[in-house]
């Protein structure tokens, strides 16, 4: 059954295509004249480019972290070229008849229609295309409510006082290797404001795209939720099938103010290279919120794609009785790898968090969760349940567990469970004996395992989010 | 002998598991709308038998033939045998966590409908089928909501699976000990369940050990599988021989301690 499985999961990548769009690309190579370059680009304000060379003088002392389970080639920083962006931005479109229709067509063939009248009713979307944002659409509609949603190196022109403040808040620059060679280098993503008391209106949500070749995308995301305001975000990203990796190294923030909630979703769809590891990206992302006062953070993530995935979304808990949530799937297949998980900081009293992880394993892929829970002394009361479910297909892949625990406070309470199960020779034949094919059977009996987690996705990315792994499942399983 | 044609015919059957010859020899003649009871003691390859018609992984046919409506069933794959109407109700069923009942039964009912060429049954539609079927098996609506088998107790497995028989109406039910383990009230809603199930073109093999489940239902012909063999055959009446007699008086070379008595 394992190799038939194996056979099921090889498959056809669909949003691997090339768009055919002429590019203004840096050559290859990192120094702080690229730096300079890119900040001039973007027009920045000049404390923004201090900022970017002051985090890249930390990089170049920094180590490339080793202590992840995942293995490939050092990377050559000065191959990578570290700006691209569609020629047709140059002079930034005004509206969206202004902008190049390939670029247009790129994210309808994704199912990402930006007209207007296409997009699905109730989600506001940024497009961020290799190193820019071509459209924010329902931008009008959002500003009624007061709710700023725009490519942050706009904010930097129109808000620059809120990104000051809150830029490098969560994550500091020299957090660790990628965060740091993001803040020196970032060059677009989303930037979120929503006033206090307001719900916003619509799911908010960027996509981010890779097309240029040898180009690394470093985006940066900042959402401020203010006090007892209300938003939801979904992030989705894919780029063409290419036999070289590419680096993906994100930064994203989140500020939730007393009372004041986030949901973060994302849907992680990179190209996870050929069967035999060639090509995909690297993505190591550094994602954090902090919860004050009885806020809430809840990241949802759905990984399948990506050839090595480093990343631990993470809540600082500071607030009393606030509340941080970590729900993620993360499938591998081929020779993926995934070392992902969360940390979950409890520095306030009362302050709760949960984390469930479905982790899937198939082919010669490995899979890791790595989690920390940590209490610290003044965290009276405060509990972590943490549930981590492993999944195999095959026997091939590898599935491992890392969970640390620093508990500083008696008073807190933390549990943990963990399991680990197969798709058995059982239940296939149980679904084969009632009529079901044996692909619709892995994926069924996959989603299935993943529900708690697909429970948590808004509506639209919960569907989207089951067909992916479909479609990630999909083959001939004879 | 009426010439209507058989719906499943096994010949000189010989199968096995992991090197292992369970089956050995073994035929069985089966016409639309009979009812055959096999019994036979543990070990006998009763279960192996329904593995091997449906066509589980791991279960190898030596020799011998098997048709399913004349089609050769042993060249077909599993989902197919199903697909042509072939049911089997586990003897142990197994859990599907998170998957619902109802999802569960619709994709079965959807692939099988699909592969015969039949127009896709609405949401709508099946909900209120399936809800009639737990009704009928004496589950509450609620089981349609959770985990295939998921939680569920013996007794509740147990009449899950003959509610899957009765949305997906097969011509061929084989069923596996679905008696074992029940108290008499289940036992009499399964034995409902497959009467209300019987007719002239749906054929059962029933497998049980006990005769309480044939008082219930009526078998054409009882057989007894021994060693994997049928070792003798008969009418509703055999049961009652084997109840008051056990198997020991069937088997080659009985066992000193069981001859006594
Ligand atoms: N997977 C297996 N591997 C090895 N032996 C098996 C396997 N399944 C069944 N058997 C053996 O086959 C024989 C028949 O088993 P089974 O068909 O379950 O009998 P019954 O259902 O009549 O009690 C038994 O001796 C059993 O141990
Ligand atoms: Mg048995």
């Amino acid at each position: 059954m394992t190799e038939q499985i194996d056979k099921a999961l090889a498959r056809e990548y669909e949003a691997g295509f090339v768009s055919d769009v002429e590019s203004e690309t840096f050559e290859p190579g990192l120094d702080e004249n690229v730096i300079r370059r890119i900040s001039e680009m973007k027009g920045e304000p000049e404390w923004m480019l201090e900022w970017r060379l002051s985090a890249f003088r930390e990089w170049l002392e920094m180590e490339e972290p080793e202590w992840a389970l995942v293995d490939y080639p050092k990377i050559d920083f000065q191959s990578i070229s570290y700006y691209s962006a569609p020629k047709s931005m140059k002079d930034k479109p005004k509206s969206l008849d202004e902008v190049d229709p390939e670029l247009l067509r790129t994210y309808e063939k994704l199912g990402i229609p930006l007209i207007e009248q296409q997009m699905l009713a109730g989600i506001a979307v940024d497009a961020v295309f290799d190193s820019v944002s071509v459209v924010t659409t329902f931008r009008e509609k959002l500003e009624e409510a007061g709710v700023i949603f725009c490519p942050i190196s706009e904010a930097l022109h129109k808000y620059p006082d809120l990104v000051k403040k809150y830029i490098g808040s969560v994550v500091p620059k020299k957090d660790n290797y990628y965060a740091a060679l993001n803040c020196a280098v970032f060059t677009d993503g989303s930037f979120v404001y929503i006033p206090k008391g307001t719900r916003c209106p619509m799911e908010l949500s960027t996509y981010f795209r890779i097309n240029e070749q040898n180009t690394g995308q470093f985006e940066r995301t900042l959402i401020i939720a203010d006090e007892g305001s209300h938003v939801s975000y979904l992030e989705g990203c894919t780029a063409p099938q290419r036999d070289e990796n590419q680096l993906h190294a994100a930064v994203v923030e989140l500020v939730a103010m007393d009372n004041a909630e986030i949901k973060y979703s994302t849907v992680q769809n990179w190209y996870p290279g050929d069967e035999n590891g060639k090509g995909g990206i690297y993505n190591f992302v550094t994602k954090r919120g902090i919860c004050h006062t009885n806020a809430k953070i809840s990241w949802t993530q759905v990984e399948t794609g990506s050839s090595v995935t480093w990343k631990y979304p993470s809540c600082i808990l500071k607030g009393d009785n606030s509340v941080g949530e970590f729900y993620s799937v993360a499938l591998t297949r081929g020779r993926q790898q995934a070392d992902t998980g969360t940390k979950m900081i409890h520095i306030g009293k009362n302050t709760k968090s949960t984390i469930i992880s479905k982790g899937i394993s198939a082919g010669r892929s490995n899979n890791s969760y790595r989690g920390l829970v940590r209490m610290n002394p003044g965290a009276e009361g405060a509990r972590n349940f943490t549930q981590c479910d492993s999944l195999l297909i095959g026997d091939q892949c590898g599935a491992h567990t890392f969970p640390y625990v620093e508990s500083r406070n008696p008073s807190a309470i933390i549990e943990h469970e963990a399991t680990t199960s197969k798709v058995s020779d059982e239940q296939m034949f149980l679904c084969r004996q009632r009529g079901l094919d044996p692909e619709k059977a892995v994926s069924m009996i996959v989603n299935g395992f993943c529900k708690e987690v697909f429970k948590e996705l808004p509506m639209e990315f919960a569907v989207e989010a089951g067909k992916l792994l479909e479609i990630s499942l999909e083959g001939s399983v004879g | 002998m009426s010439n209507t044609k058989s719906l499943l015919t096994i010949k000189d059957l010989h199968a096995s598991v992991e090197e292992k010859q369970i089956i050995k020899g073994l035929d069985l003649n089966i016409k639309p709308g009979e009812v055959h009871a096999i019994m036979g003691p543990n070990g006998a390859g009763k279960s192996t038998l329904g593995y091997v018609l449906s066509g589980r992984d791991g279960y190898t046919v030596d020799s011998g033939s098997v048709t399913l409506d004349g089609e050769d069933l042993l060249e077909m794959e599993t989902e197919d045998r199903a697909r042509a109407g072939l049911f089997l109700a586990f003897q142990y069923p197994v859990e599907i966590p998170g998957v619902s009942n109802l999802e569960f039964l619709k994709a079965s009912v959807d692939a099988q409908r699909q592969a015969r060429g039949e127009d896709a049954i609405t949401s709508a539609d099946f909900l209120k089928e399936a809800k009639a079927a737990c009704k009928q098996v004496n589950l509450p609506v609620a089981f349609l909501k959770r985990g295939v088998n998921e939680g569920f107790s013996g007794g509740e497995k147990k009449r899950n699976e003959l509610m899957q028989m009765l949305l997906l109406k097969p011509k061929l039910c084989i069923l596996d000990e679905t008696d074992s383990g029940l108290d008499i009230d289940a036992l009499q809603v399964v034995a409902e369940g497959v009467n209300s199930q019987r007719s002239a073109d749906r054929s059962f093999i029933v497998v049980t050990h006990y005769q309480r489940l044939l008082d219930y239902i009526k078998p054409d012909f009882v057989h007894v599988l021994s060693d994997g063999k049928i070792v003798k055959s008969g009418d509703a009446s055999l049961a009652l021989e084997l109840e008051a007699q056990g198997y020991a008086w069937l088997q080659k070379e009985p066992a000193e301690d069981e001859l006594e008595g």
